[in-house]
């Protein structure tokens, strides 16, 4: 074990650090979290692309399909698009305003980042309440099935990264005063989560709501 | 002084590097606002052209397919900063598209067979 990787903090025993979480690691070129999230969102791409893959071999196969905005409600999809690109930007914006030492703006993006999550959140649940009141359920047809896995699992994702911008936006947000780089480094690689949860959306939604 | 030592010592104290100078941080925020736009417009584009127009199916998808890849492009490119990126992140993504082709090209080709193409 590296002896640096161990550090004694008064109490008697030497805690294990994570090394180059804030600095590149020199063979990598980049630090460790970074990293790691891209290779999370590597798997991520698989997990959807096998979604995405069955999606097309059932379209395919099936004898009728329905083009999406005949069975699906196109304006409240449509609003939830504009809703995630704009919470892509407020996490860039939070990321450059910290990196500016503009906090106190950073923080208000990344609040507004959790509203749009949360108005997303909200605006699904008012799409899935149409369309379970019209008696479309997961069971009703392949294309309500396959309608309900894909947007349910970006929802979840959704739900995922709007409970770490709100432990940012709360407890997270003393790790600023303690260790600065440390924190703009999580709030950069949510980014790339957060991001990648929009990339996915803007695939879904033409192929779900306008094919 | 390990990583978590270097961070402590300077954590008050970021270097101001070229990509760090707050003139390089403004220019970013400048372009991740035009983009922005550019997702917006594209957003109606494909909305109209295929919800609007009602588009015969062949050329929905492929507007829509075309302007979701722009916009896709759009937003790992810039938002994720793609376009910086260290070599071994593209290494990754390039192994993750090959898998990926292989995941689509086996119902691909599993339809062409049933069809007879």
């Amino acid at each position: 074990m590296d002896a640096h990787a161990v550090a004694d903090h008064g109490h008697g025993h030497a805690e294990l650090e994570i090394p180059f979480n804030v600095h590149p690691r020199p063979d990598t070129g980049l630090y460790n979290g970074k990293l790691g999230v891209w290779l999370f969102l590597a798997s991520e791409v698989m997990l959807f692309g096998a979604l995405f893959s069955s999606l097309i071999l059932i379209r395919t196969s099936a004898a009728h399909w329905p083009r999406g905005w005949e069975e699906l409600h196109v304006i409240p999809a449509t609003v939830n698009t504009f809703v995630l690109i704009l919470s892509s930007v407020f996490v860039v914006l939070a990321w450059a305003n910290l990196r500016l030492r503009n906090d106190k703006v950073a923080r208000m993006y990344i609040a507004a980042t959790l509203l749009c999550g949360v108005a997303f959140m909200f605006i699904k649940g008012y799409e899935y309440s149409l369309s379970l009141g019209h008696g479309h359920f997961p069971k009703t047809s392949n294309f309500f099935a396959i309608y309900f896995t894909m947007t349910g699992l970006h929802g979840l994702h959704v739900l995922g990264g709007m409970v770490v911008f709100a432990y940012f936006l709360g407890p997270g947000w003393k790790m600023l005063t303690s260790e600065r780089e440390r924190f703009i480094n999580r709030i950069e690689i949510v980014g790339l989560y957060w991001h990648f949860v929009d990339l996915v959306w803007i695939f879904l939604f033409p192929t779900l709501y306008l094919l | 002084m390990n990583d978590h030592a270097v961070a402590a010592h300077d954590s008050h104290d970021i270097p101001h590097d070229d990509h760090n100078s707050p003139e390089h941080i403004k220019r970013e925020i400048r372009v991740y606002l035009m983009v922005l736009g550019a997702l917006a417009v594209l957003t109606g584009v494909t909305v109209f052209a295929c919800y609007g127009l009602h588009l015969p199916i062949h050329y929905a998808v492929m507007v829509a397919l075309a302007v979701a890849s722009v916009k896709g492009f759009l937003v790992a490119g810039f938002f994720m900063h793609l376009l910086s990126e260290k070599k071994l992140i593209y290494g990754i993504l390039i192994l993750t598209v090959v898998f990926f082709a292989i995941l689509l090209w086996g119902p691909a080709h599993d339809i062409a067979d049933k069809f007879h193409y």
